[in-house]
């Protein structure tokens, strides 16, 4: 326990440091940031034990009681080719070790603004104070109230009319840090948007990465949101994403997962007005010590909402995946269609899957299921394959690419695809030779 | 015997506890068509399965020899580089797998173990759509997931493809007539017999004698609790389609029981 005062009392130090030297920053940042601390202080970091089902399966004791130090001096040089080489042909805004990198970034196509949200809280102001902290909500939520403490930097994303280039924000971390990524995406109506979020690092060994994304949906909205963890295999990894969809808005979203040490992933989609829709699919590929949780949560409030939900998971050697999923039919939501599936490969029997979906409905007329299955490669599949002279090794390869790609044939950006395909079999490895 | 391809011997497999085959004993040479016949639950599909080397099986006594070799402790890939080839009674489907990379890999495969260079994009989707046309396959079936939705006929129809574009020397066909409408049937036969040659070998695993009016068989074995009980021309064929299975259950029956 000792560990754990240390560990805020350290942030509290940095607290107060990163207050002083940004005196500059408007008043309601500066407060939002104070509020926010004071509400870690109460709240600490989320324990798992019996009771708290939300973080049953996952014990953050580790990531709470070692200490990072904030990022400080020049950030080391990041070459984009080597640390995150899949965004051929879209746009980018990087940042690293949490702060923005003018260096990685590129020109915007036109309908895109995309910044530092240091520069926004001026440029952006009114959007900015709408949105920012409006959607992921600290009160009860350590992770969020610490990185809300933290708020400096970040990306803000603002779209307007159909904007044909992709936009990769990305976020390198380089040493033994904390980071505390934050990012606002605001869909105004009827704009179009697709967005790669990803997290990369440069070097391996241990750092801390706590982000938080808010993404709006404004009436019509229609917003493509790939999120990408692809940190170092001894990385922590808590992300926080809550989307507000208003009438009619489309939102797609992948989380792709092939990379941390010990990873939480918090996804929360309100659908908040009718006629809304949302399509969140996800694949996550363990193998080694990995730990990776994915909660996800939709939260049907009003009627005439269709919400897809279709997880995929592969687990190999001794790695961990958790999965909870819970759609929740508010009173009125009525005429709500929703759909839930999870789905998982186990290629070692030392892995270990803990899966459950579930449904909560208060309204009437409502089309909903779930569903949840984990199992091996059938021997059945394997014996057809081999029966027509493939060998075992490529014949499982040929099964694993098979599985995911239910999953990643959704990425329409060929580049991408492509490179995530390769990069999910060279997450497991029993394929880093044969591939 | 320079074209004994197959040789069965005294073969007794169990799966469990449960003996199958007790003592099966078969000898196939090029240029040969045998037709393994039987009622449900005799055995035919097992040995059929054994040969390809399908996991679930033990061998308890006996051999088999391929090319003059014992292949049990081969592997079903080995196998099947080496020229055997198993059409499925119940082909498997695989999930985001496409068909056309299936086969192509499966193509390569073989080629590549006979030291050949892989094949070429354009010469593999030349010889794939001949051979799909032939057998009255959509085009569009070559972009779907492997037997996924496939049909009954379309997944038969579809282990026939592979026959003929992957080539093998041996064919064992594990009742690749059953669930077939007569159309259908033909163009399978069509296809089995376009594969067929001297150099090749065929083995029919059947319930019914209907597919053997198509393909014509040069011999005829009766499969009865995991033993062979009688072999012989096309025309044992004709007479089991009249008679039935009992009377010959009968007598092995009766011949057995001396000698047990």
């Amino acid at each position: 326990m000792t560990q754990a005062v240390a560990t805020h009392e350290q942030y509290e130090a940095d607290f107060r440091k990163l207050q002083e030297s940004r005196s500059s920053d408007p008043g309601w940042l500066k407060d939002l940031r104070n509020a926010a601390f004071g509400r870690f202080q109460e709240i600490g970091f989320p324990v798992a034990r019996k009771g708290n089902e939300l973080w049953k399966y996952t014990d953050v004791r580790p990531l709470a009681a070692e200490t990072f130090p904030q990022p400080a001096g020049v950030p080391a040089s990041v070459d984009a080719a080597q640390v995150f080489p899949f965004d051929d042909g879209m746009a980018r805004v990087a940042f690293v070790d949490g702060r923005f990198s003018q260096e990685l970034s590129t020109p915007l196509p036109d309908g895109l603004v995309a910044m530092s949200l240091a520069q926004a809280y001026t440029e952006h102001s009114d959007d900015v104070q709408r949105h920012l902290s409006q959607h992921a909500p600290y009160a009860d939520e350590g992770f969020t109230a610490l990185n809300t403490a933290f708020l400096a930097d970040g990306a803000f994303v603002l779209s307007e009319g159909a904007v044909q280039t992709p936009l990769h924000i990305v976020y390198v971390t380089t040493g033994r840090v904390v980071t505390h990524p934050r990012t606002l995406i605001v869909g105004r109506p009827t704009s179009e948007l697709s967005v790669v979020e990803s997290y990369v690092s440069a070097t391996g060994g241990k750092h801390f990465t706590n982000s938080v994304t808010e993404v709006a949906l404004e009436e019509g909205a229609q917003v493509t949101h790939r999120r990408l963890l692809i940190e170092n295999q001894e990385a922590y990894h808590v992300a926080t994403t809550r989307v507000h969809q208003s009438r009619d808005s489309v939102y797609r979203s992948l989380v792709y997962e092939a990379g941390g040490g010990l990873v939480r992933n918090d996804l929360t989609v309100l659908l908040d007005a009718e006629g809304a829709e949302a399509h969140l699919k996800g694949l996550y590929v363990t193998a080694g010590k990995q730990h990776v949780d994915n909660n996800v949560n939709i939260d049907h409030a009003k009627p005439h909402g269709y919400s897809r939900l279709y997880y995929k998971g592969i687990v190999d050697e001794q790695s961990k995946a958790v999965f909870g999923g819970l759609v929740l039919v508010r009173p009125g939501a009525d005429k709500t269609d929703a759909y839930q599936e999870d789905k998982n490969l186990i290629l070692s029997h030392e892995a270990e899957v803990d899966s459950k979906p579930a449904l909560e409905i208060y309204a009437d007329d409502v089309k909903a299921g779930h569903g949840a299955t984990a199992g091996a490669i059938a021997d059945e599949a394997l014996f057809y394959m081999q029966s027509r002279g493939i060998d075992p090794e490529q014949a499982m390869l040929f099964l694993v690419r098979g599985f995911v790609s239910e999953i990643l044939d959704s990425v329409t950006i060929e580049p991408l695809r492509e490179w995530l395909v390769e990069r999910t079999t060279q997450a497991l490895p029993r394929f880093r030779e044969a591939a | 015997m320079a074209d004994l391809l197959l040789e069965v011997r005294d073969l007794h497999v169990a799966v469990g506890d449960n003996e199958i085959l007790k003592g099966l004993s078969l000898a196939v040479n090029k240029g040969e068509v045998h037709a393994i016949m039987g009622p449900n639950g005799s055995g035919k599909s097992t040995l059929a399965n054994v040969v390809a080397g399908k996991p679930g099986y033990t061998v308890t006594a006996g051999d088999v020899l391929y090319e003059g070799e014992s292949i049990l402790t081969k592997l079903p890939d080995e196998r099947a580089r080496a020229g055997i080839f198993l059409a499925l009674q119940y082909p498997v489907e695989l999930p985001g797998v496409r068909n056309r990379d299936f086969l192509r890999a499966a193509l390569d495969a073989l080629r590549e173990s006979r030291g050949e260079d892989k094949v070429g994009i354009r010469d593999f989707n030349k010889l794939m759509q001949a051979k799909a046309e032939e057998l009255g396959l959509e085009p569009d079936m070559m972009k779907r997931n492997v037997n996924e939705g496939f049909s009954g006929g379309e997944k038969k129809r579809n282990e026939i493809l592979q026959l003929v574009v992957l080539d093998p020397t041996l064919a064992l066909l594990d009742e690749t007539d059953s669930g077939l409408d007569i159309d259908a049937l033909k163009v399978v036969a069509e296809g089995v017999n376009r594969f067929g040659g001297p150099e090749k070998a065929i083995v029919l695993v059947t319930h019914y004698q209907r597919i053997l009016d198509y393909i014509t068989p040069d011999f005829v074995h009766v499969l009865i609790d995991g033993r062979i009980v009688r072999s012989g021309g096309r025309e044992l064929a004709l007479e089991l389609e009249k008679r039935g299975y009992d009377w010959l259950r009968e007598e092995a029956q009766a011949g057995a029981a001396p000698s047990a």
